[in-house]
């Protein structure tokens, strides 16, 4: 990658206590622009941890999180709630699929819009034409993302009704309609079948080229991983262990003796 | 289940009722006179009652047992559910070409209503009164229904917006039409102040506060004297006046029945554009996820702030509303009673649903006041509706529909 | 002096009936995460059970300890069966539900089982029988407590020894801890979650039962409402402590009896009711995991 540029997020010793139990540790990590990163690391290294602390739902320890959006000046995210960092630029999934259930596929997608458009009560209900062009605009966006995704033919189905694979798909919509710049995913293939995971490595590919937005996934599965990732990040016991290329990681010895035990992971 | 092992089984749940009832339904104690009623006939109800109600018990929780599976995994419905024939209420609701002509014809009859000749004074005060339920209805089923926070307290706002208008009536002689918006206002500042620091709790406590808040604002009321007049309450409150015009108490009541048709309409314009709008997608949104809803950048403290404030102006306007009908406050009208009779009306409606919730209150409100009978029995069902309706029909009689979008034109040519 | 021992001594009575009341609302937050809304109501059918059978016993000529033990093993009886029915009906079929759906069904039970003693009994006030023995050694002693008191103090003292014991001890209360801990990891283990969370209502019910003997033979009379209020006071003990703490349960319902019993003897008597709701808006919002428990980190 281009070490020039500025990492999009910055990590730095990033620590999570739980009362006694130290879930992160002093882990430092980097993602820059264009590439898909992967985080990797044995059940309960604190990989879902790692996605919580950076995006505001838990409250770091220690450490520092900074984005630089491109475009913009470098922010630090510690101490801002989780909207606010979704606001700056970055978005994310749920390992435990959490869409709106009883809402459309297409609302699911438009409250991805929610952040970036501005309308408030008394424009909902006077409908003055600047709402109606800020809905309209909300409407066409969030479709041409469905269809981007290959979701476009259910857009009025509830999402509690679509079958699983669409349904982490339709996370990831719902995810890329907040303007992204990074897009953490977490477990985005967990369940999914061969075919299905083929096709959503195509997808995240899709994303990270021709959309600009980088990722950062939690995966399981070692395939896709090594065959997606342009770096791989490997957490265990909540510390960082190895960063490097694929390549680099599957001689890594250290990688290789934490996985072992763990590799009924197939 | 084989017959006999269900006739045996209805058999010990009705044993098992006859033994829990006993005491409290067959014995009497008048200890005044030192007599005891041995009511052994209620023993009898209460058996055969529950003999026949678990056969029901077991039917409906079959059914619904059977439903979940039938579409409760991943299975896309949309063709079945197309290929099923709509039930006529349905074509009613979603189909233009009936659904003008119902609405119609729902118009002709509300506006005739009061003019027929069988219509008494009486009956559009029960309608009236309906109405205003419809309204308090639809105000909580924004917090309830739409943004999922379980409000409990409604009935504090509801008595802001009576209260604001007896005494700002009482000392500085305002009129309905200026106490209107006044009263509303109130509320929506009060619904501010308590909602600031109470929104950020889970849902159960979030229910216990409001509850709690509620008794608190109905016990200051009956013990500040100097403020609200305690128990005796604020009497001599005036109607909403029609330009001078005097009218006699029939005119009066067909003009207060008008106006409260009015006013719900004014509330379904709005709670039906708020609910399809940013702010009520975000609202719906937080109800079924919040954790999600945040993470896809909705500031969830202001949404439910807003629900919460909005639901509250809906209860100061009813407030002001209740306080010139009756022309007489008092704090027992605000009990926790009242609160769930309007939550009740919102479970049974449909949480969600504008038509439910006016239904619900329809149902709620006339039923008592049209059977008799009922009437006495009215807080027993409101209390079997709630649990009943989240057993076996938890999204309500109608249930809450989410906005359909079409899309005609090809994407390539839309620039 | 003797004012404040008098409002101290007072308000440590209160405070342990709304123990025994806090500590059925806290083991079934703990099992289920379910604020039971008809426990108030379990309660009042106690205090019911406890006056209708004491009656007839009375009726039947019948006087003494052996009424007040009749009577109250009634109500025991009574209020336990009614718990259990509570939870088979209203919320077991919910178990699966989402989290508003039980709470809206508990309330639904409450306003139904209000109106059903109403309804089938009377909407006025019922004088309650003193059923408590006369301890007249205590007024010898000059410590400002009265028998019904001392009887209080030690019913609730003895039950709260006998719950411990019970929780920690037997095999119920390993099931029932295991349950509250993770309850689909219980099930694997072997654990009949349903048989554990039915144990949990019948033990909730049977301390609220015996609150309502001893509070009605406090007070003196009952009617149909007496649970809402006593109901609202024991959850609000129940969170003070830590909702799903034992022991908090216990400190907290002293420490609103203590805050009632001080705040009408020293600032106003009007407001009596008004000071538990103060207290129980306050703590939810300054500190909702309440003095012992420990604010867990939600689960994403």
């Amino acid at each position: 990658m281009n070490a020039v540029t500025e990492p999009l997020l910055d990590v730095q010793a990033l620590t999570m206590n739980f009362g006694g139990l130290t879930a992160l540790d002093q882990v430092s990590l980097q993602v820059h622009p264009g590439e898909v990163a992967a985080l990797i690391g044995p059940n309960g290294a604190g990989k879902t941890t790692f996605f919580n602390c950076v995006t505001g739902i838990y409250r770091p320890s220690g450490g520092d999180i900074f984005v630089n959006p491109p475009g913009k000046r470098r922010r630090r995210l510690n101490g801002m709630k989780t909207h606010q960092v979704t606001a700056q630029g970055l978005a994310r999934t749920f390992q435990n699929i959490r869409l709106f259930q009883k809402m459309t596929v297409l609302e699911n997608v438009m409250i991805g819009r929610h952040c970036r458009t501005r309308s408030g009560v008394l424009g909902a209900v006077l409908r003055d034409p600047q709402t109606r062009r800020e809905e309209r605009e909300i409407v066409e966006r969030s479709y041409a993302i469905l269809e981007k995704i290959g979701l476009a033919g259910e857009v009025n189905e509830l999402a509690m009704n679509l079958p699983y694979g669409d349904q982490r798909r339709l996370e990831i919509a719902r995810a890329m309609a907040t303007d992204p710049f990074l897009i953490l995913l977490d477990e985005p293939a967990a369940g999914m079948n061969p075919r299905e995971t083929d096709a959503l490595e195509v997808l995240i590919r899709r994303i990270c080229d021709e959309e600009g937005i980088a990722v950062l996934l939690i995966e399981h599965d070692m395939r896709m991983v090594m065959s997606i990732s342009n770096r791989i990040h490997v957490l265990d016991y909540g510390k960082k262990i190895a960063t490097g290329t694929v390549a680099e990681i599957c001689e890594n010895p250290v990688v290789i003796k934490a996985y072992l035990g763990e590799e009924t992971e197939e | 289940m084989t017959a006999i092992a269900q006739i045996r089984q209805s058999l010990i749940v009705a044993l098992w009722f006859m033994f829990l009832t006993f005491p409290i339904l067959v014995i009497r104690v008048n200890t005044i006179e030192n007599i005891i009623e041995w009511r052994w006939v209620n023993m009898l109800y209460a058996g055969a009652g529950s003999f026949l109600g678990s056969f029901a018990w077991r039917y409906l929780l079959e059914r619904k047992s059977r439903a979940a599976g039938k579409d409760g995994g991943p299975v896309r419905t949309a063709e079945a559910t197309a290929a099923e024939a709509k039930p006529w209420w349905r074509r009613l609701r979603e189909e233009r070409q009936y659904r003008y002509p119902a609405l119609s014809v729902l118009a002709v009859v509300a506006t005739i209503f009061p003019f027929l000749p069988f219509t008494s004074t009486y009956q559009i005060n029960i309608v009236t009164n309906a109405l205003l339920y419809v309204m308090l209805g639809l105000g909580l089923n924004i917090v309830v229904g739409l943004a999922g926070l379980l409000h409990l307290g409604y009935v504090a706002f509801y008595a802001v917006g009576a209260y604001s208008y007896a005494l700002l009536h009482y000392h500085f002689g305002i009129g309905f039409w200026t106490a209107l918006p006044l009263g509303a206002l109130l509320a929506t500042l009060f619904g501010i102040l308590l909602g600031f620091p109470v929104l950020r709790l889970r849902g159960d406590y979030l229910a216990i506060v409001t509850l709690g808040f509620a008794e608190i604002t109905r016990l200051v009321l009956e013990n500040w004297n100097e403020f609200s007049f305690g128990p005796s309450g604020i009497a001599g409150i005036p109607r909403p006046g029609l330009f001078g015009l005097e009218m006699d108490l029939h005119g009066a009541t067909i003009y207060f029945y008008f106006l409260m048709i009015a006013l719900c309409l004014l509330t379904i314009f709005v709670v039906n554009r708020l609910q399809n709008s940013r702010i009520g997608r975000a609202w719906v949104a937080l109800r079924e996820d919040e954790t999600a809803c945040e993470a896809m950048g909705v500031n969830a403290t202001a949404a439910k702030l807003t629900a919460f404030a909005l639901g509250s102006t809906w209860a100061g306007l009813a407030g002001v509303v209740f306080a010139a009908k009756t022309t007489f406050v008092n704090p027992a009208s605000f009990t926790f009673l009242e609160s769930a009779m309007i939550l009740s009306i919102v479970v049974l409606g449909g949480m969600g649903s504008i038509l439910g919730v006016i239904l619900g209150a329809f149902i709620l409100i006339l039923t008592p006041e049209y059977l008799r009978a009922f009437s006495e029995y009215r807080m027993l069902l409101f209390g079997l509706i709630m649990v009943m309706m989240m057993i076996f029909r938890p999204q309500g009689i109608v249930k809450g529909e989410r906005r359909i979008y079409e899309f005609h034109r090809k994407p390539e040519d839309r620039e | 002096m003797d004012y404040f021992l008098e409002l101290f001594f007072g308000g440590l009575t209160r405070g342990s009936i709304y123990a025994l009341i806090a500590l059925g609302y806290t083991m079934v937050y703990g099992i289920i995460e379910l604020i039971n809304f008809a426990h108030g109501e379990i309660y009042m059918i106690g205090a019911f059970t406890a006056l209708i059978v004491s009656s007839v016993l009375a009726f039947a000529g019948l006087s003494g300890l052996s009424v007040l033990f009749l009577a109250a093993a009634a109500a025991i009886v009574y209020s336990a069966a009614h718990g259990f029915t509570v939870e088979k009906i209203g919320y077991k079929p919910l178990r699966q539900a989402p989290r508003l759906s039980p709470l809206i069904s508990a309330i639904g039970m409450s306003i139904f089982l209000q109106n059903y003693v109403m309804l089938a009994q009377t909407s006025d006030f019922l004088p309650f029988p003193s059923l408590l023995p006369d301890l007249p050694f205590l007024s010898d002693l000059e410590i400002g407590i009265g028998s019904t008191e001392a009887i209080i103090l030690m019913t609730t003292a003895v039950s709260m020894v006998l719950l411990t014991l019970l929780i920690k001890f037997t095999k119920m209360g390993k099931a029932m801890r295991a349950t509250a801990q993770d309850r689909n990891m219980a099930m694997l283990v072997g654990v009949d979650v349903n048989r554990t969370i039915s144990y949990t209502f019948i033990i909730g019910s049977t301390l609220a039962a015996i609150g309502g003997v001893l509070i009605a033979s406090h007070i003196g009379r009952i009617n149909f409402y007496i649970g809402f209020i006593a109901g609202i006071k024991a959850f609000t003990a129940a969170v003070l402590g830590g909702i799903g703490s034992i022991p908090g349960a216990v400190l907290g319902a002293l420490v609103l009896g203590w805050t009632e019993s001080f705040a009408t003897g020293y600032v106003s008597s009007d407001y009596e009711d008004v000071f538990a709701f103060l207290l129980l808006v306050i703590i939810l919002i300054v500190r909702p995991s309440g003095l012992l428990g420990r604010s867990t980190a939600q689960k994403v």
